[in-house]
């Protein structure tokens, strides 16, 4: 892959085969995931809003996969992979969709909200561009204290157009933060194609005239993703300047469930399925003898009886109480003064009169 | 005691916190090298360093983000923006991030933030430069505001501000940095948010007022006694999120009247939520409707007359005590 930043481009190469099939399943489990959310969600399980990453899980595996443990994930409304790749339980992902209390976020997030602050997966974000500055923050901490975590932080090529693209990667790189903005192009932002919505396509080079070089990476394939952002994230935390990694991708699925798809065409979307990143990479892993083929069904049979377990989790997980209504929207010492609600009295009657246990989906029919 | 200009009280307890706790950085447009353009933090650059002091481009969203992403893993950023004005490029990192996080990741991770800026109309500066927001940050569940109006009150809740594990919106006003009060300067306990601050005690009228509107309130009772025989008592509440309505409801029972002001739009407005509240939880000890005293319902003109005429004066508040109190028409 060319790569402006970096001098020559090299070949990467396979990891152990132990770790190959690590990365294969972690895609697959996301994979697997994303269609059962979508079918949960057509049965109502699931409200509000549900973006899937199908067809991106090599950028969300390869860029998970190039962090250690300490290191920061920030990503986007595109995230429940993200959180799963970290190593979030999927059971606390799928819980969070469906609303119930054993959520990642309690029920209080959704789909666009995950997080998981022990394996710093540090959210995701419903504003599109709204993660870029919340990332370099806390990259300016990790900075300020001396040690050498990193940040990695993803958004789509969509917020590339946002104000903090540009505000936060001149800061970042005026204060020399380390952290990796990682440009997911999956050369939508929403409906309007990348040469619809981008003066500068090459996105790669639009961090340039910010101070922030960039290099690019092949979004549907796992190991040039991984090679090229931990590359990436070694340069940023040697030389204390942040980089853009640009991962060339595509989205299988509508922006969201609510999608019609009229603006491409089902050609586009069959070319680039041909690309399919777990095909792909499971077919490279046969070939280089890491993965048998009883491996690889296997593999998948795993991931779907995960994904069971899952929704099994999911269904059983009580929904939030009434009084969970008002919980964790502040931080309260024992001895605080006044009203921190405006609604105190009608709040406790609105609890009192709440039916427990089941709240029913807003506005949606079950 | 000492006495000190508030934007030395601020300056002080700014010193007192960067002192204390390493973790507390400041950010923000020429608060550095330049000193700012109210020269409230001048000279921290040279005692603390670059790296706790920093200059920042002007990008409020993204200052304000940045504090926010170094508030969840630990620091304790105070970022200024250079004015209430400003603040409304950052509204998104102020409203769907700072205050939303600790909610919607289901209590994980602590926005312990400052955001401080100075408000208010006075200086000729005109419509885009003049905002009084208190009442826009007031909405929002998940942030706290503090509008103290004294020095002492600044330093305290600054203090305290700063300590706070929830985002604090710190309201100063740009008519109050050269306004001198005393404090205990040996004293460095923070003032606890939700004590609201009786500035005049009286039993005829109760007046609450908001940021710089509590000495203009005050100013205005000291007419009243004078040339009314109304003797008012004045409640600044200090911190409006929490908010010490106790205090308030106590003073209305004992008073039967009340009168709101504001330097803000009377529409959505402090002293329209506040006539809700009593409303609501002290009717019967009203003998008349709580009224308000705001600015001018309009954008802030240019020109010094009709300036002077678009926020409350000290004779706005004298009238509308006098007609609370049904005797308007008699004095007027």
């Amino acid at each position: 892959m060319s790569d402006t930043a970096s001098g020559t481009p090299t070949k990467p190469s396979l990891p152990e085969p132990e770790t190959a099939r690590e990365w294969l399943a972690t895609m697959t489990l996301i994979r697997r995931f994303e269609e059962r959310a979508g079918e949960m969600y057509a049965r109502a399980k699931v409200g509000g809003f549900l973006h899937l990453a199908i067809g991106e899980e090599a950028t969300i595996v390869g860029g998970a996969r190039a962090l250690r443990e300490q290191d920061y994930l920030v990503a986007t409304y595109r995230s429940h992979g993200n959180a799963i790749a970290r190593g979030t339980p999927p059971e606390r992902v799928m819980a969070e969709l469906f609303g119930k209390v054993d959520g990642c976020s309690k029920g209080h997030g959704g789909s666009m909200h995950m997080f998981d602050a022990q394996r710093r997966f540090m959210g995701g974000y419903g504003i599109v561009g709204g993660n870029l500055p919340i990332a370099a923050g806390i990259a300016l901490a990790c900075d300020q204290r001396g040690t050498d975590e990193v940040t990695l932080c993803t958004f789509g090529d969509g917020a590339s157009n946002q104000g903090t693209f540009g505000e936060t990667l001149n800061l970042a790189a005026l204060w020399r933060l380390p952290v990796v903005f990682m440009l997911i192009n999956n050369q939508f932002g929403m409906g309007t194609s990348l040469a619809r919505h981008s003066a500068v396509t090459d996105l790669r080079r639009k961090g340039e005239s910010l101070g922030v070089l960039g290099v690019r990476c092949d979004g549907m394939d796992v190991l040039d993703t991984h090679n090229v952002v931990s590359r990436a994230l070694a340069r940023v935390r040697e030389e204390r300047h942040p980089l853009l990694v640009e991962a060339v991708t595509y989205r299988f699925r509508g922006h969201s469930m609510a999608d019609p798809e009229d603006y491409r065409t089902k050609e586009e979307v069959a070319q680039w399925r041909e690309r399919d990143p777990i095909p792909a990479f499971s077919d490279l892993l046969e070939r280089e003898g890491m993965l048998t083929v009883e491996q690889r069904e296997q593999l998948d049979r795993e991931a779907i009886a995960r994904v069971d377990e899952a929704v099994d989790f999911a269904e059983r997980s009580p929904f939030p109480e009434p009084h969970q209504l008002y919980e964790d929207v502040y931080v309260l010492d024992e001895q605080v003064h006044g009203h921190y609600h405006a609604d105190d009295e009608s709040h406790a009657r609105r609890l009192a009169d709440a039916t427990v246990g089941s709240p029913p989906l807003g506005g949606r029919s079950q | 005691m000492s006495e000190l200009r508030y934007r030395d009280a601020l300056k002080l307890a700014l010193k007192e916190e960067l002192s204390r706790d390493e973790n507390v950085i400041l950010m923000g447009e020429d608060i550095g090298v330049f000193g700012v353009a109210f020269k409230g933090t001048a000279g921290l650059l040279e005692e603390f360093g670059e790296r706790r002091v920093r200059d920042t481009p002007i990008s409020e969203n993204t200052i304000v983000g940045m504090g926010v992403g170094a508030a969840m893993v630990g620091l304790r950023p105070v970022v200024e923006l250079m004015t209430v004005n400003f603040a409304l490029l950052a509204f998104d990192q102020i409203v769907n991030h700072a205050a939303h996080i600790h909610y919607m990741f289901g209590g994980q991770a602590r926005v312990p933030l400052v955001v401080r800026m100075p408000q208010g109309a006075g200086h000729q500066l005109g419509p885009t430069h003049s905002h009084s927001f208190e009442s826009l940050f007031l909405h929002v569940p998940g942030l706290l505001v503090a509008t103290p109006a004294t020095p002492a009150d600044a330093r305290g809740l600054l203090k305290a501000a700063i300590r706070d594990e929830n985002p604090v919106i710190f309201i100063e006003h740009e008519s109050l940095y050269g306004v001198r009060g005393e404090l205990d300067e040996a004293d460095e306990r923070p003032l606890p948010f939700g004590l609201a601050r009786v500035a005049r005690e009286g039993g005829d009228v109760t007046i609450v007022a908001v940021s710089r509107m509590a000495l203009t309130a005050e100013r205005a009772a000291e007419l009243l006694s004078a040339e009314h025989g109304i003797e008012a008592e004045v409640i600044d509440p200090r911190t409006l999120r929490p908010l010490d309505l106790d205090t308030i409801l106590a003073s209305v029972a004992k008073t039967n009247r009340c009168l709101v002001v504001e330097e803000g739009w009377p529409h959505g407005g402090v002293g329209a939520n506040l006539a809700a509240l009593i409303s609501e939880q002290a009717f019967d000890d009203l003998d008349a409707p709580v009224t308000r005293v705001s600015g001018a319902d309009v954008p802030m003109p240019y020109s010094k007359p009709l300036e002077e005429i678009a926020f409350p004066r000290e004779a706005d508040i004298v009238s509308a005590v006098l007609g609370v109190s049904g005797v308007a028409e008699a004095s007027r």
